[in-house]
C-alpha cells in the first residue's frame, strides 16, 4: 500500500527524534567511555530493580486508577473555580522533591495534621513509612498529571457525540461503554507508561517515605556508584537497565493503546445530559472534593510554613529565581521546537514506536548520568560553569518531552486524521495547514505542554548542581543550600516563592492556550 | 610640570592596568554551603584577597563526595588549585587518585586527636551526635537508644556524609557487635533520608525525637535564632569525629599561592569565621576563643576516628552489615 498523502511530512520530527536520541545516548556513551572497569551488577542491584519496578507499577496503577473518577467528574461538571482548581492541582508535580516530601509529611506524617487529629480521639499516629508511603507520595506527585491527561481525552470527544447519545436516550452506562471506555483505552495506557517511567527514577521520595534501605531504587544505586565508588561503568550500566525497563513499559502501553478516534466535531461546548442525576452529582462532587483535599492540604502546609520566611528572603534567592525563570523560558522554547514536530511525525508515521521511544529516553535516563555525560563532553572544549544555564534548560526540556508527547500526540493524530484529506483536497500547503488547522486546534494542548514544561523546569534540581558555581544557582538549588545551612525558615519561604512562580507560569501558558475554548 | 605629572599619571595607570591583567587567580573547589552568602566563603575571600594580590575564586560542587567525583572527572586538567571540603572518609580515595601534592603547613591544631597527614590539612571538625529537644530524657548510649521507644531519623550512608559517619561511629564503638546494635536500632529508625537537610527538616517538623547531626548544631539555634531548646545526647561510648580537610592539587598552576592559602587557612583570619558560619569547631582555636554559646555544647569524653585508610577499608563491610540489619 502506498503512503497516504498528507499535507505535512514527518521529516522534521524524525530529525528531532534522532537529535534527542543522539544527545541522550551520546551522554550515556560518554560516561561509558570515561569509565574504568567497574563492579558489575550484584544480587543487591537486582533486589533494587525489583523494588523499583514494584513501586513504580503500583504508583502508576493507583495514580491512573484514582485519576479516572476525578477526571470523569471534572469532565462532567462545571463549577466556579474549576479552572483554578485544575491549575493548582498541577502544583505537586512541579515541586522540588524535598519541599513536596516535607509538605506531605506535615499532613500525613507521625506528627502531621491527621495524626494530631487522631490523637485527639485517642488513636495512634498514622504509619506513613513503607511501600504504601512511597505509593502515596508518588500518587500525590502524579495524580494531577494523570487526571489532566485523561481529562484531556474526555474533552477530545466531540460535543456532538454526547448530543447524539442523549438523543438516543443513552444512560451513563451506555455512554461509558460507547464513548468513555474506548477513549480511555487510547489515553490511559500512555498515562500509565509515563508515570511508571517517572517513578522508575525516583530516589529521595522512595527512600524517605519507604522508611529505610528496603526502599532502595536503581537511581539510588546509580547515585552511590557515582559518588562513593566513582564507578562510572556501573552507573552507566544501571542507567541502561532503567532504559530497558522504561522501554518495556512503553512497548506494553503502546500495544495496549488501541482504537480509532471519534472524528470531527464543531467544537461546541460539551453538555452532558446523561449526568444530571443526584447520585452522579454526589459521586462526582465527592471525587473532586477528595482529590482537592488530598492534593491541596500538603500545598497549604507548604504555604503556611513559608509565609514567615517569605518576608526576609536573602537577595541571592531573588537572583536564583530570575535564573530559574530564564531556564524555564529557554527550556519551554526548546521543548516546543522538539515536541511539536515529533508529535506530528508520530501522528503521520505508520510505525512511530521508535520516535515515541526516543521521546521517553529523557525520562528513562537518570539525570545524574545525563549531567555527567554532558560534563564529560563539554569539559574538554568549554567551561561547564559558563554553560550551566543553557545545558540545564536543554536537559529540562528533554525530561519534559515524554509528557509533552503524551499531551500533543493524541490531538495531533486526531487533527491530521480528521482534516488531512480535506486539506489536501483544498490543495492547502504546509504553512497554511499549520496556521489554519493545526495551530488553532492544538492550542490548548500546546499551552498545557508548555505550561508543564515551564513549571517542571522551574522545580527541577536537574543537572545544575553538577555545573553550577558560586554565581549561578537556581531556586531549587538555593532552597537546598538554605536547608543545608540550617536556614529552614528561609528555605520554606523560598519554597513558597517557587511554588507560586511555578503555578503562575503554568497557569499563564495553560490559560493562554485555552483562551477561546471552554466556555 | 603639569605635563610631566600627567604623563606620570598615564604611566602609573597603565602599569596598574597591566598588574590587574596579570592578577593571579587561585581557584578553590569547595562544597555548596561553604560559598553561599551565609557560609564562610565571602568573609574568607575578602580576608585573603586583602593581602595576597590575587583573585580567590571559589567553585562550588555539591558536597564533599560530589567534590571528589568532580575532581576525578576533570583529572589532571582541572582548574582547581586547592580543594577544600573533603573529610577523613574520603581522603584515602582522594590520595589514591594521585592528583594531590604533599603540603607543609605549620600549625598548632586544637583537634582532640593528633593530626599527621602530609597531604591534607584540617580546617574544621565536629562530633557526630543525635540532636534532640532539651526536655527529652536523653539516652546515654546506642544500647540505651536501641532499648528505648525513641524515634530517630538518620541519613543513608550510601548518599550522605553524616550517614557514613554514623556507620563509622557504630563500627568504631562496637566493632564486631555493630550488626547487633543496628538490629536493635532498626525499630527506632523512623526513616533514612538521602541527605542531612531532609533528615534535619523532618526532625524540626516533629517527625522524630532525634536526628543524626553534630554536637555543634544546637549552637546555630542558640546563636542565630536565640533558641536554647535544642541539645545533643552524650553517648558514653564516645563520639565519632568528622574532620574537614583541604589539599593542594599537584597540577596546580599557582603552587606558591596555593601553599599560601593553605597556610592562611590555619590563621585566625580564617579560623575565626568557621564557628558561626560553618557551625563547626575551628581546627586551630582563634586567640579570641570560641564564640559565646559554644561553651554550652555537649563535650564528648572520647573522640573516635578511624585513620583514613582504615575507614576506606571498613566502609564496604560496614555498609553490608548495615544493609543486612535494616533490610529485614
Amino acid at each position: 500500500m502506498a503512503r497516504r498523502a498528507q499535507p505535512l511530512s514527518p521529516a522534521l520530527g524524525v530529525v528531532a527524534a534522532l537529535g534527542v536520541a543522539v544527545l541522550i545516548l551520546g551522554a550515556l556513551a560518554a560516561v561509558f567511555w570515561r569509565a574504568e572497569a567497574g563492579r558489575g551488577l550484584g544480587p543487591a542491584d537486582w533486589q533494587a530493580v525489583r523494588f523499583t519496578v514494584v513501586q513504580a507499577a503500583l504508583s502508576a496503577g493507583v495514580s491512573v486508577g484514582f485519576a479516572l473518577p476525578v477526571a470523569r467528574a471534572l469532565a462532567r461538571r462545571r463549577f466556579p473555580g474549576r479552572a483554578a482548581l485544575i491549575a493548582l492541582m498541577g502544583a505537586p508535580f512541579i515541586l522540588p522533591v524535598i519541599v513536596a516530601v516535607l509538605g506531605l509529611l506535615a499532613v500525613f506524617g507521625r506528627s502531621g495534621w491527621i495524626s494530631q487529629g487522631l490523637s485527639l480521639i485517642g488513636l495512634p499516629p498514622l504509619r506513613i513509612y513503607g511501600l504504601h508511603g512511597v505509593v502515596l507520595a508518588h500518587v500525590f506527585f502524579n495524580l494531577p498529571l494523570a487526571t489532566r491527561l485523561i481529562l484531556q481525552g474526555w474533552q477530545e470527544i466531540p460535543a456532538e457525540r454526547f448530543r447524539l447519545a442523549a438523543q438516543l436516550g443513552a444512560g451513563p452506562g451506555a455512554i461509558w461503554r460507547l464513548l468513555e471506555w474506548p477513549m480511555l483505552r487510547r489515553t490511559a495506557p500512555g498515562a500509565l507508561a509515563v508515570i511508571f517511567a517517572i517513578c522508575l527514577t525516583s530516589f529521595a521520595v522512595a527512600l524517605t517515605l519507604g522508611g529505610g534501605p528496603r526502599a532502595t531504587t536503581v537511581e539510588l544505586a546509580i547515585y552511590q556508584a557515582f559518588r562513593f565508588d566513582f564507578d562510572l561503568a556501573r552507573a552507566a550500566l544501571l542507567s541502561v537497565l532503567q532504559i530497558v525497563l522504561t522501554g518495556v513499559a512503553a512497548a506494553l502501553a503502546l500495544r495496549a493503546a488501541m482504537g480509532e478516534g471519534f472524528g470531527v466535531g464543531l467544537d461546541r461546548a460539551i453538555r452532558r445530559w446523561d449526568a444530571q442525576g443526584w447520585v452522579l452529582k454526589g459521586q462526582d462532587g465527592l471525587a473532586i472534593a477528595l482529590a482537592a483535599l488530598f492534593l491541596l492540604l500538603p500545598l497549604a502546609a507548604i504555604a503556611t510554613e513559608g509565609v514567615a520566611g517569605l518576608i526576609a528572603l536573602p537577595a541571592s534567592v531573588w537572583g536564583a529565581a530570575l535564573n530559574s525563570l530564564l531556564i524555564a523560558a529557554g527550556s519551554t522554547a526548546i521543548l516546543l521546537l522538539i515536541a511539536l514536530p515529533m508529535a506530528v511525525a508520530v501522528a503521520l508515521m505508520r510505525h512511530p514506536g521508535w520516535v515515541e521511544g526516543a521521546g521517553l529516553l529523557g525520562m528513562a535516563v537518570s539525570p545524574l548520568v545525563i549531567g555527567t555525560g554532558a560534563f564529560i563532553v563539554i569539559y574538554p572544549v568549554a567551561d561547564p560553569a559558563a554553560l550551566a544555564l543553557p545545558v540545564t534548560a536543554l536537559v529540562n526540556a528533554l525530561m519534559a518531552l515524554p509528557f509533552a508527547l503524551r499531551i500533543l500526540v493524541p490531538r495531533a493524530r486526531a487533527v491530521i486524521g480528521d482534516f488531512g484529506r480535506l486539506a489536501l483536497s483544498l490543495n492547502m500547503g504546509r504553512r497554511a495547514f499549520v496556521r489554519l488547522v493545526l495551530w488553532p486546534r492544538m492550542r490548548p494542548q500546546i499551552g498545557f505542554a508548555a505550561g508543564l514544561a515551564a513549571a517542571l523546569s522551574m522545580g527541577d534540581l536537574g543537572v545544575i548542581a553538577l555545573f553550577a558555581d558560586q554565581e549561578v544557582a537556581t531556586l531549587p538549588l538555593q532552597i537546598y543550600r538554605l536547608m543545608g545551612a540550617y536556614r529552614m525558615e528561609a528555605a520554606a519561604g523560598a519554597a513558597l516563592l517557587l511554588l507560586t512562580l511555578s503555578v503562575l507560569l503554568f497557569w499563564l501558558f495553560d490559560r493562554g492556550g485555552r483562551r477561546h475554548a471552554e466556555a | 610640570m603639569k605635563y610631566l605629572a600627567f604623563a606620570a599619571g598615564l604611566i602609573t595607570s597603565a602599569a596598574g592596568q597591566m598588574a590587574a591583567a596579570e592578577t593571579p587567580v587561585l581557584t578553590v573547589y569547595t562544597y555548596d554551603s561553604f560559598v553561599s552568602d551565609w557560609g564562610p566563603g565571602p568573609a574568607i575571600e575578602k580576608a585573603f584577597e586583602a593581602d595576597c594580590g590575587c583573585d580567590l575564586k571559589f567553585v562550588a560542587a555539591g558536597d564533599g563526595a560530589a567534590l571528589l567525583a568532580r575532581l576525578r572527572l576533570e583529572g589532571a586538567r582541572s582548574e582547581a588549585d586547592v580543594v577544600l571540603g573533603l573529610d577523613t572518609n574520603l581522603t584515602a580515595a582522594a590520595r589514591d587518585t594521585g592528583l594531590f601534592a604533599p603540603v607543609e603547613v605549620a600549625a598548632e591544631y586544637t583537634l582532640p586527636l593528633e593530626w599527621s597527614d602530609s597531604t591534607f590539612i584540617p580546617y574544621d571538625w565536629g562530633y557526630f551526635a543525635f540532636v534532640q529537644n532539651r526536655d527529652l530524657v536523653a539516652p546515654h548510649s546506642f544500647r540505651e537508644l536501641a532499648d528505648s521507644d525513641l524515634k530517630i531519623v538518620i541519613q543513608d550512608p550510601r548518599s550522605s556524609t553524616p550517614g557514613l559517619g554514623l556507620l563509622m561511629w557504630v563500627k568504631a564503638a562496637y566493632g564486631d557487635e555493630a550488626p547487633a546494635i543496628w538490629a536493635g536500632l532498626s525499630d527506632n529508625i523512623v526513616t533514612v533520608t538521602k541527605g542531612w537537610s531532609e533528615a534535619y527538616g523532618l526532625f524540626l517538623d516533629g517527625e522524630a525525637d532525634m536526628v543524626l547531626s553534630y554536637t555543634t548544631s544546637p549552637a546555630y539555634h542558640l546563636i542565630a535564632e536565640e533558641d536554647d531548646s535544642k541539645t545533643t545526647a552524650l553517648f558514653d561510648e564516645g563520639h565519632y569525629m568528622q574532620v574537614e580537610v583541604a589539599g593542594k592539587l599537584a597540577a596546580s598552576d599557582q603552587p606558591e599561592l596555593a601553599d599560601r592559602f593553605l597556610q592562611f587557612m590555619v590563621t585566625d583570619a580564617f579560623q575565626s569565621v568557621i564557628p558561626t558560619a560553618n557551625w563547626m569547631y575551628p581546627a586551630v582555636t582563634p586567640a579570641a576563643g570560641l564564640p559565646k554559646g559554644f561553651e554550652t555544647l555537649t563535650q564528648p569524653k572520647t573522640a573516635l576516628l578511624f585513620p583514613s585508610d582504615e575507614a576506606a577499608a571498613l566502609r564496604d563491610p560496614a555498609l553490608a552489615e548495615w544493609l543486612a540489619a535494616l533490610s529485614r
